[in-house]
């Protein structure tokens, strides 16, 4: 490496440290990992800032919320999105939650360490990656035309209670594993058998971490458009929704919106994404605020 | 203390140690139907299967394979009917890619900073708000690609109205917290004594986090990429809102071009009965969209698994 | 140990007994070769130096290790000349009648009143329910401390309370034999000794099996006493039974140098 006469001087002159060049590059490495850290942050800040000026004024104007939809921007209402948006949220706890729970006090308590459990578990993992149009194609195929629903708000709450299913699983499986193995150790002590152990203590201990997972999950289901459309939701519905109709969602509304070339129709969209996004924000609020309250309460 | 008088003790009588039939029973049936719910979700995996398979069958008794593969254009409904699939899958792949050249330095830099500079309090504030970008409805960010973004840029370049860029660009921002977060886990089980290992021999704080740090948590980082892309092709509304319609073969990301999200959103918005070649299309795309995204969450997971393995 | 035998058959009538008992966590063998019997409404202590197998052992009498993925007895435990681990028998029903006062206290996140009245309710209580709440709260001497406030939580008493309220908890499902497992470790000296008296008064009605570390509170509580300790085998370590007798027996005129030993503080 070096030559015979740089080792016979001073140990020191064969490194060039270069200490104040490395620390003044690695400061600007500092800022500019901020700065991509704070990009993401500002373009999250611009996009409210732009869907509220799109948005605030349109919020308010008469009719918004309870009119239903129409070709004229300005006519145009919430009321059967808002209405289709209830009920499949609705129908979404009903069908997601005794599934994804169930599911993951199997997984956790029950399922003895082989294939099968193996199995159930790298595919639910693989499940949670499968894009949500896939999942329409799935509700298209099962619910609408194998299972005769047509594209109905129940077929819809099918699909996407299938989307959440994962996630539902993974949320409560992490709850449950927070429960100490000291709480089932005593109720196994006193005779209990699983199930009373289960329903009796680990639910219950559960419980925060779960309702936290599943309105999270939910939450995610509010927002998505893309299956929606696949299986039939349409932006532009007179007539309330029920079980076994043709439904509209708010996702869907807002897309329906945003896909019209008038103009006056984006500041209706904008309007509408303001409803969506603040619907969302109390939703996962009050995730955020259970977990808070109980975590410290234990 | 009082004395238990001896009727007290009236649940010792007569106890058994043997197992009772009924409570065996009804054991047996609730942790059956416990698994039966953790096998929905096996039902749902195979449901998506055999719908995708069953009609991309049908749709390649009509059409054959070196239509689907070979052909450059994709213009199943129109009178000059073409099935190739490469338009589509060039659509998806270029506005992945923007998406990726944004997500990942923006992604790995925002890892960088929480898990090597940023104050665990600071931390601790700053990854939730970053993950809020994950939590905006898709939706959403069409919108803000084609009112907000697309009009922007046009001040600066001549763009489509509807293009790759913009919602390359939007999705980007999007996948921001998948390859931020999986990135910041893996950069954070470094061990720290290998970051005081090399502060001992005098490296900066930007040597350790490059040098150091990093290749440690590379398989972390490079999964977190491969699920950034995954997500990139699966996505939906961005690209129907904002990249268009129209299925071609180009490398310019100012045209208008259609990924298969969007053309299979198009095609199912509109009314495509059972049993018509529109109908077949999409479950065609379906499948092809179903085994890419498959792919990458595979080599995704084994990369992630060796990880793992490394700091157990 | 013919000896053990022996002087256990003197001492009383067995109500647990084992025949060459292993017990192994997959492939390791825990607990070897381990012949005992236990005396009815006895205090039996196990003692011995960490890792000898006693916490085990005490787990496998009641099925609780059955809860561990791997761990297998051999051998035969026999609960009233039944063998525990014969296929007909539930785990759950043995649990039922020998009860386990684990180490840390481990109240549930319930009421005082609820943590009780749980294993009642679920053995099929049919009695009154509040009259049993008292009268196990009474026998495990905490009655006084907290009959005003049998709405508030388990947690919300001190660390000896929670440790009696467990063995009010055991206590109210009538078990006939109940397992303490350190049940004293993690408390003050003060609560220590409260629990030390509350065993002396419960042995009339029940048999208890204590593990501990303390060889003082194995000297005040306990009628016997078993000395456990790890031999090396295969160079791996597992535990083994060294000598069972009367407790004066052990500490005062043990017959093995390793219990004299131990006893005498010099390892362990």
């Amino acid at each position: 490496m070096a030559s015979p006469p740089q080792i016979s001087s001073t140990p020191q002159s064969i490194f060039r440290p270069n200490a104040k060049h490395r620390e003044a590059i690695s400061k600007i490495f500092r800022i500019i990992c901020a700065i991509g850290l704070g990009i993401g942050l500002v373009v999250l800040g611009l996009l409210l800032v732009d869907v509220f000026q799109d948005g605030f004024a349109r919020l308010w104007q008469p009719g918004f919320f309870t009119g239903n939809a129409s070709r004229f921007a300005q006519k145009a209402g919430l009321r059967t999105a808002l209405l289709g948006s209830v009920w499949l949220l609705i129908l979404l706890l009903l069908i997601s939650v005794p599934i994804g729970v169930g599911a993951a006090v199997y997984l956790e308590e029950y399922a003895p360490k082989n294939r099968l459990s193996q199995f159930i578990e790298i595919n639910i993992a693989n499940l949670a990656g499968v894009p949500s149009i896939v999942y329409g194609l799935l509700g298209l195929g099962i619910f609408n035309e194998l299972f005769g629903l047509g594209p109905t708000l129940l077929s819809g709450a099918l699909t996407l209670s299938l989307l959440i299913l994962p996630l539902i699983i993974v949320a409560s499986r992490e709850a449950i594993r927070g429960v100490p193995q000291s709480m089932r150790e005593a109720s196994y002590g006193l005779g209990a058998t699983k199930w009373q152990t289960v329903s009796n203590h680990v639910l219950p201990y559960a419980i925060p971490g779960i309702v936290t997972g599943v309105i999270i999950s939910v939450s995610r289901a509010v927002g998505e458009t893309a299956p929606l459309i696949v299986v039939g939701a349409v932006g532009y519905l007179t007539s309330n929704p029920g079980l076994l109709r043709r439904f509209s969602a708010l996702p869907i509304q807002i897309f329906d919106w945003i896909s019209r070339p008038q103009a006056a129709f984006t500041n209706t969209a904008a309007a509408g994404i303001i409803v969506l996004l603040a619907l969302l924000f109390v939703m996962n609020g009050t995730a955020i605020y259970i977990r808070n309250r109980f975590s410290t309460f234990r | 203390m009082e004395t238990p008088n001896p009727v007290s003790l009236s649940i010792r009588r007569e106890r058994t140690l043997e197992k009772s039939v009924t409570r065996g029973i009804k054991e047996k049936i609730i942790a059956l139907v416990l698994l039966g719910c953790a096998l929905v979700s096996v039902l749902t995996t195979l449901g998506i299967i055999l719908t995708l398979f069953e009609v991309t069958v049908e749709f390649f008794q009509e059409v054959s394979f070196a239509q689907f593969f070979l052909d450059t254009r994709w213009t199943p409904l129109f009178a000059d009917q073409h099935f190739g699939i490469w338009p589509l899958i060039n659509g998806t792949l270029l506005i992945s890619a923007i998406a990726m050249l944004v997500a990942v330095p923006l992604g790995l830099a925002a890892a960088a900073y929480l898990s090597e500079y940023a104050s665990h309090r600071l931390a601790s504030t700053l990854r939730p708000a970053l993950e809020l970008l994950a939590g905006v409805p898709t939706v959403v960010y069409g919108y803000f690609a084609l009112t907000y973004v697309t009009p922007l840029l046009r001040n600066f370049i001549p763009l489509d109205v509807f293009n790759a860029l913009s919602s390359g660009l939007v999705m980007g921002i999007m996948i921001i917290p998948t390859v931020g977060s999986i990135s910041l886990d893996s950069l954070r089980a470094v061990p720290s004594s290998l970051r005081e290992a090399a502060y001992g021999l005098g490296a900066t704080k930007m040597e350790v986090t490059t040098q150091v740090v990093f290749p440690a948590a590379l398989s972390g980082i490079a999964a977190s990429i491969i699920l950034g892309i995954s997500r990139a092709v699966g996505e939906t509304m961005i690209v129907v809102i904002a990249a268009g319609q129209q299925p071609r073969l180009t490398l310019n990301p100012a045209e208008q071009v259609a990924a298969m999200t969007a053309y299979i959103a198009q095609v199912a918005a509109g009314d495509t009965p059972r049993g018509t070649i529109g109908y077949k299309t999409l479950f065609a795309v379906g499948s092809t969209l179903f085994l890419i995204t498959l792919l990458l969450n595979i080599i995704s997971y084994l990369i992630a698994q060796r990880f793992r393995e490394v700091y157990d | 140990m013919q000896l053990t035998h022996q002087t256990s058959t003197a001492q009383g009538t067995s109500i647990i007994s084992t025949q060459d008992v292993n017990i192994f966590y997959g492939s390791f063998l825990a607990v070897k070769q381990i012949n005992l019997d236990i005396l009815r409404n006895k205090i039996t202590a196990f003692i011995g130096p960490s890792g000898c197998g006693k916490s085990t052992l005490l787990r496998a009498f009641n099925r609780l290790n059955d809860l561990i993925v791997g761990a297998r007895v051999d051998g035969t435990i026999s609960y009233k000349g039944r063998n525990l681990y014969a296929p007909e028998i539930d785990p759950v029903e043995v649990r039922r009648q020998i009860g386990m006062v684990f180490q840390r206290p481990n109240p549930f996140p319930k009421s005082i009143y609820e943590n009780i009245a749980f294993g009642a309710r679920i053995n099929g209580y049919r009695g009154d329910m509040d009259e049993l709440v008292e009268r196990s709260l009474r026998q495990a001497a905490i009655w006084d401390e907290v009959k005003d406030k049998l709405k508030q939580s388990g947690l919300s008493l001190s660390g000896g309370q929670q440790q009696r309220l467990c063995i009010a908890r055991a206590m109210a499902v009538q078990p006939e034999v109940i397992l303490m497992d350190e049940p004293a470790s993690a408390l003050d000296p003060i609560s220590t000794l409260r629990i030390e008296d509350l065993m002396q008064e419960l042995k009339e009605q029940y048999t208890i099996i204590i593990v501990t570390h303390n060889m003082q509170q194995a000297s005040r509580v306990a009628d016997m006493t078993a000395f456990f300790n790890v031999e090396l085998t295969d160079g791996k370590r597992s535990g083994c039974l060294v000598e069972y007798d009367k407790t004066e027996q052990i500490f005062q005129n043990p017959q093995q140098q390793s219990t004299q030993e131990y006893v005498t503080g010099r390892f362990g």
